[in-house]
C-alpha cells in the first residue's frame, strides 16, 4: 500500500481515540454501577439509546446543543433513579443474576417504548453548526466534532476523578465499593449512595448516547452493539476499574480504527479478537483485581 | 404425598422422558395450527439445551444464539452447497455448533461469576459478524435460502417432509432422543457434580472435582443440544435467517428458560410454549408485542423467579 503514510496512520489513531471516547464513557458508567452495586446493567445499551433519542427530542425542542447536553443526562439519570429505586432495589440479597435478568428485560421495554414514540426507522442527527467542519491539526484535516468528543470525554473523566477522589461523597463511594457492610455500620445510608451511583452511571450512558448521535443514525436498536462493545471494553480493562475503562476504551477505539484502515471487513471482529487475547493472557483484565468476582 | 395429582407427578418424575414424550406426542392437537407446534418443539429443545447450563450448572450465558445459529447454518450449508443427505447435514450442523462451543467455552470459562454473561454475549456477537460477512456461504444479510426438503429417506422409507404431521413426528423423534440423552446426563454422577457447582462452587472444588473441566463439558454439551435444535429449525423453516445468530435470539433462550422454570426438566418446553403463544396472541393485537414480553419477563424476575412450571411443581409438592 503506497498510500499508507505516517500522517495517515496518526490521523487514523486520532480517529480511534475519538471513537474510543464514546467507549470510555459507556464503560465508565457500566463500571461505576458494577463497582458499587455489583449489578451488571444489561440495560446500559438501552439507556445509551434513550440518551440519543432524548438528544433528538431536546435538540429539536430547544434548538440548542449545549442545553441538550445538560438536559439529556439529567433526564436519563432520572429514569435510572426510578429504575434502581423501584425495580433493582427489591432484588438485592437475591441471586446475583437476578438484577442482570431484570435489566435485560427492561431493555426490551425501553426499545419498544422508543419505537412507539419515535417510529421504527432511524433518525439522522445533524452535527451542531458550531462543531461542524474540519480543522488542521498538523498531520491533516480532522472533523471538529470528533475533536470535541475527545475533549468532552477528557473533561468528564477529570470531573469524575475529582468527584471521587476529592469530595466527601466520593470518599463514601470508594469505601462503599470496598466494603458496604462496614460503611453501613459507620452510619452511612448505603442504599442512598447506591441510588445516586445508579443515577450517575445511567446519566453518563445517556450523555454518551447524545454525544455519539451525530456519528451515526439514531435507531431503536443502536444500543445492542454498543452494549456488546462496552462489555468488551470492561472485560479488557477489568471490571470496576475506572483507569481500566479509560485505557481499554481508547485501545479498543484505536484497534477498530486501525483495522478498518488495513482490512475494513475485519474491523467489527477485531475487538473480539482483542478480548479473546486478554482473556487468554490476563483473565481479570488489564487493570482488574484477580478474584474480584469470586 | 397422596391424591391423583401427586400420583401423576410422581410418575412424571420417575419416567420424565416417557412422560414428556407422551405429552409432546398429543401436543399438536392442543395447538391452533401445526407449524406453531413444530416451533414450540424446536425452540423448546433450544431452551432445554440452554437450561442444562443455566438451570443445572448455574452459568448464565447470553451467547447461545451462536450454537442455534451454527447448527442451523452448518446443516443448511451442507444441504445447499454440498448436497449432503439430510441426516449427514444434521451431524455436520451439530459438529459445527459443538466446535464453536469448545472455543467459546474455553474462553468464557476463564472468567468467573458475572463476567460470564458479558463474555458469552461478546463472543456470540463476534460469531454473528463472522457469519454475516461470509456472504458466499451464508447469504449474509438475506439469510441462507434454498433448503428444499420435500421428500426424505428414513431408513428404507420415503417420507413426505412437506406434510406437517409427518414433519412434527420426525422432529419429535430427535427431540425425544435428546431428552433421553439429557435425562441420562443429569442422572449420572457428572450431572450431580453440575448441581454441586451451581449450589456451591468452592465446596465442589474442595471435594476434589475439576470445576473448570466440568463447566467446559457442560458448556459444550449445552452447545451441542442447541446446535441440534438449530439443525431442526433449518429443516423446518427451509431458510436460515441471519437473526438466528442475533443477540435477541440468545435473549430468547434466557426468557424461555426463566418463564418456564430454570433447573426443571420440562420447564423449558412450557417456557417455549408460553413465549410463542404469547407472541401469537399479541402480534395480532399490536405490532409492539415486545413491550408486553418485556413487562411479562420483568414481572417474572420480580415475582415468579421459579417460572410457570417451577412454581407449579412447588405448589403441587406442598399439597
Amino acid at each position: 500500500m503506497s498510500g499508507l503514510t505516517i500522517d495517515l496512520l496518526l490521523l487514523q489513531i486520532v480517529t480511534g481515540v475519538a471513537l474510543g471516547s464514546v467507549y470510555v464513557l459507556l464503560a465508565i458508567g457500566l463500571s461505576l454501577i458494577f463497582g458499587m452495586l455489583t449489578v451488571v446493567n444489561f440495560a446500559h445499551g438501552a439507556f445509551y439509546m434513550v440518551g440519543a433519542y432524548c438528544g433528538v427530542f431536546f435538540y429539536g425542542l430547544t434548538g440548542n446543543f449545549w442545553v441538550s447536553l445538560i438536559l439529556v443526562p439529567l433526564g436519563v439519570g432520572t429514569i435510572g433513579l426510578a429504575v434502581e429505586r423501584f425495580l433493582v432495589r427489591p432484588l438485592y440479597g437475591r441471586n446475583i443474576d437476578d438484577p442482570l435478568l431484570l435489566t435485560f428485560g427492561l431493555s426490551y421495554i425501553f426499545i419498544e417504548t422508543i419505537r412507539i414514540l419515535f417510529g421504527l426507522n432511524g433518525i439522522p442527527f445533524s452535527t451542531p453548526p458550531v462543531l461542524s467542519g474540519t480543522v488542521d491539526i498538523g498531520i491533516g484535516f480532522f472533523p471538529l466534532y470528533r475533536l470535541f468528543l475527545i475533549g468532552a470525554m477528557g473533561f468528564l473523566v477529570i470531573a469524575l476523578w475529582l468527584f471521587i477522589e476529592k469530595t466527601k461523597f466520593g470518599l463514601i463511594v470508594r469505601a462503599g465499593a470496598r466494603d458496604p457492610e462496614i460503611v453501613r455500620v459507620l452510619g452511612v445510608d448505603v442504599s442512598r449512595v447506591w441510588l445516586a451511583i445508579f443515577g450517575l452511571g445511567t446519566g453518563i450512558a445517556g450523555l454518551s448516547g447524545i454525544l455519539a448521535a451525530p456519528l451515526q443514525a439514531v435507531t431503536p436498536e443502536m444500543g445492542i452493539p454498543a452494549l456488546a462493545e462496552a462489555f468488551v471494553v470492561t472485560v479488557v480493562g477489568g471490571m470496576g476499574s475506572l483507569v481500566g475503562s479509560i485505557v481499554a476504551g481508547l485501545l479498543v477505539g484505536i484497534v477498530v480504527s486501525l483495522t478498518s484502515l488495513v482490512a475494513p471487513e475485519m474491523a467489527k471482529v477485531s475487538i473480539f479478537a482483542l478480548m479473546a487475547l486478554v482473556l487468554l493472557v490476563r483473565p481479570q483484565g488489564l487493570f482488574g483485581r484477580a478474584g474480584l468476582m469470586g | 404425598m397422596s391424591g391423583p395429582g401427586a400420583t401423576i407427578l410422581g410418575f412424571g418424575a420417575r419416567h420424565r422422558v416417557g412422560a414428556a414424550a407422551l405429552f409432546l406426542a398429543v401436543f399438536p392437537w392442543l395447538m391452533p395450527y401445526e407449524a406453531l407446534a413444530v416451533n414450540i418443539l424446536v425452540l423448546g429443545l433450544y431452551a432445554v439445551g440452554f437450561n442444562l447450563l443455566f438451570g443445572y450448572t448455574g452459568l448464565l450465558s447470553f451467547g447461545h444464539s451462536a450454537f442455534l445459529g451454527a447448527g442451523a447454518y452448518g446443516c443448511g450449508i451442507a444441504l445447499v452447497h454440498f448436497q449432503i443427505p439430510w441426516f449427514g447435514a444434521i451431524v455436520i450442523g451439530v459438529a459445527l455448533a459443538t466446535a464453536i462451543a469448545v472455543v467459546m467455552g474455553y474462553l468464557a470459562i476463564r472468567t468467573r461469576g458475572i463476567y460470564f454473561a458479558m463474555v458469552t454475549l461478546a463472543l456470540s456477537q463476534c460469531v454473528y459478524y463472522a457469519f454475516y460477512q461470509a456472504v458466499g456461504l451464508t447469504g449474509g444479510e438475506n439469510g441462507l435460502r434454498g433448503i428444499n426438503l420435500s421428500e426424505i429417506g428414513v431408513l428404507t422409507l420415503k417420507v413426505d417432509f412437506l406434510n406437517p404431521t409427518v414433519k412434527y413426528y420426525l422432529i419429535l423423534a430427535f427431540v425425544v432422543f435428546a431428552l433421553w440423552l439429557l435425562s441420562r446426563i443429569l442422572a449420572s454422577p457428572f450431572g450431580a457434580v453440575l448441581e454441586a457447582i451451581r449450589e456451591n462452587e468452592s465446596r465442589a472444588r474442595a471435594c476434589g472435582y475439576n470445576v473448570e473441566r466440568t463447566k467446559l463439558l457442560a458448556f459444550v454439551l449445552s452447545g451441542a443440544f442447541c446446535g441440534l435444535a438449530g439443525t431442526l429449525s433449518a429443516l423446518h423453516l427451509s431458510i436460515v435467517p441471519i437473526e438466528t445468530l442475533h443477540y435477541t435470539t440468545s435473549g430468547q433462550a434466557v426468557m424461555m428458560a426463566l418463564l418456564g422454570g430454570m433447573g426443571t426438566f420440562f420447564g423449558p418446553f412450557v417456557g417455549a410454549a408460553a413465549y410463542l403463544l404469547l407472541g401469537d396472541v399479541f402480534t395480532v393485537l399490536t405490532s409492539h408485542w415486545q413491550l408486553v414480553l418485556g413487562i411479562v419477563f420483568v414481572s417474572f424476575v420480580l415475582f415468579f423467579p421459579k417460572g410457570i412450571w417451577g412454581s407449579l411443581l412447588v405448589w403441587a409438592g406442598r399439597r
